[in-house]
């Protein structure tokens, strides 16, 4: 599947999709890499080297930086794929080492559990089951 | 899709350091997100993401990081305010903790060459930019200040995008870079008196409410010395996020929509707005310089406590240049008598002041107004110095 590149570099794992936005400071847990925000939908699920598909970031633009924490942690998903990036996201994906791409061309096709691979540098996903 | 130089493109692949290739590799997502055909080089970057309190581990480790990584400014750089005076954070009560973090995040930006003016007003310590210059800026108060006022093109950059052209000496072409996008779609008619910092930080902090995303440009504002500029545009950032503002016969460039909505602003909207910011308290704390004061201001200030001592304490927050210059003048000396104390490097919104045990600040700010409630836990004392001195 096409997207587009937004942060370089390969990673493959298992889909999480969300389909509410994700705001890093304080909805997700550095440490652990456990969503902690109350009420979201993936309240108390791992993103840890998961294929993280949500519509965009939200909240504060420190949240990039704790995108950072969960890489030097060993806790960041292995790849990111949003709806449609904007900078706090992008930016943490960045700074992180994350690969990351937006505007897949049908992002229905992600779903929990399937395995799949998403290339930063060139901007695709491949569904590997 | 964006087109980048020969020069831009070897960065992007990595010849020169991995700091510099990530920053690209920022502007150029950046670029693609909003659109942007290509890079246009900065004469200056103001860095936010400078107090510890508002950054944390998370942004020290990332600092940190980059400084590994061998992160150099192409252009010059400053900061936005620290979490405490660099000199005399004992006697402002920070607490040690927070200090020792608030140094080393200090340090990781000096070592990548940036220049330690931790001032929300770069443009009163000599930083201004001329008219239609790009420049890549990241405080909203600063931000406004340099597109209105000064007429240079700035987008409102976070920490990371600002950093990221500083160290480029780019930014991608998109938003407030393009005449295009810098047309004022809403004229805002005053129709009241605006005499003091109080009048004009109410006028901002209710404009920005109303206006929002819009630019605003306004008619019937007679004079207003940099100052209530300054104060103005803060507190319309704050409370919408007012990028730019036009002031007829005031600002340097003013560009109005053929077909832009018309709106009055009375008398009766900014009293009802002075008497809404007001919790009516006495404040355990007057903090004067939101954004940080002008050495004209620091004298108004010494002028008055001269008369009358206040009856609570204050601090008077500016840039280390202008608190150099009012030691000089023996304004802080005078300040200092009326149980006031000058703070340079940081401000009343990005110090702990909740950790301070400080629960009524005092200010005549807008911007102050809107922030302290949350990123400080406090109630608000607003209204005229005049008055929030002496409760």
């Amino acid at each position: 599947m096409k997207a587009r590149s937004i942060s370089r570099g390969k990673a493959s794992g298992e889909v999480l999709v969300s389909s509410e936005p994700i705001g890093f400071l304080g909805g997700i847990d550095p440490e652990t890499g456990n969503v902690m925000e109350k009420g979201h939908e993936l309240e108390g699920k791992n993103i840890s080297g998961k294929i993280l598909v949500f519509p965009n970031g939200k909240g504060s633009t420190v949240g990039s930086y704790v995108m950072l924490q969960l890489a030097k942690n060993k806790k960041a998903p292995a790849a990111i794929v949003n709806v449609s990036a904007e900078p706090i996201i992008a930016v943490g994906a960045i700074i992180s080492g994350i690969p990351m791409v937006d505007q897949p061309e049908d992002i229905s096709k992600l779903k929990n559990g399937q395995k799949a691979e998403v290339d930063g540098t060139a901007g695709t996903i491949n569904l590997i089951s | 899709m964006m087109e980048l130089s020969e020069k831009e493109q070897k960065i992007f692949d990595g010849e020169t350091n991995e700091a510099a290739r990530q920053s690209m590799e920022i502007l150029v997502a950046l670029g693609k997100i909003y659109g942007a055909k290509r890079m246009i080089p900065i004469a200056s970057a103001q860095i936010s993401g400078v107090s510890y309190k508002t950054i944390g581990d998370a942004g020290l480790d990332y600092l940190k990081d980059l400084v590994k990584k061998g992160a150099k400014v192409a252009v010059p750089a400053f900061l936005n305010p620290a979490g405490m005076d660099i000199a005399q954070w004992k006697d402002m009560g920070i607490p040690e903790e927070f200090a020792k973090k608030q140094k080393e995040i200090l340090i990781a930006y000096q070592a990548m060459g940036i220049m330690r003016t931790c001032t929300c007003t770069p443009y009163f310590v000599g930083q201004r930019p001329k008219q239609g210059e790009h420049i890549a800026w990241a405080e909203s108060s600063a931000v406004s200040f340099a597109n209105s006022i000064l007429g240079a093109r700035t987008n409102r950059e976070g920490g990371p995008s600002a950093l990221a052209a500083a160290i480029c000496g780019i930014t991608p072409e998109y938003g407030l870079h393009l005449d295009e996008n810098r047309i004022a779609d809403i004229v805002v008619e005053i129709q009241c008196r605006l005499e003091t910092n109080a009048d004009f930080g109410a006028l901002g902090y209710a404009v920005g409410k109303l206006v929002k995303r819009k630019i605003p440009a306004f008619t019937g504002i007679k004079s207003a010395g940099e100052p209530f500029l300054k104060v103005l545009g803060a507190s319309m950032a704050a409370t919408g996020s007012v990028p730019l503002y036009y002031i007829k016969g005031i600002t340097p460039e003013w560009k109005v929509d053929d077909d832009a909505e018309k709106i009055i602003f009375s008398q009766k909207q900014l009293d009802d707005t002075k008497n809404e910011l007001d919790s009516k308290a006495k404040p355990d704390l007057v903090t004067i310089g939101c954004p940080h004061c002008s050495i004209d201001e620091i004298r108004e200030v010494a002028e008055l406590v001269k008369k009358k001592k206040p009856t609570c304490a204050f601090w008077v927050c500016t840039a280390r240049k202008i608190k150099e210059n009012a030691e000089q003048l023996g304004y802080s000396k005078i300040i200092e008598n009326a149980g006031g104390i000058v703070v340079a490097d940081t401000c009343m919104v990005v110090c702990p002041l909740e950790e301070m045990g400080m629960e009524v600040t005092g200010t005549n700010s807008g911007k102050a107004a809107k922030y302290l409630p949350n990123l400080c836990r406090q109630k608000v004392a607003f209204g005229d110095l005049k008055d929030i001195l002496y409760r």
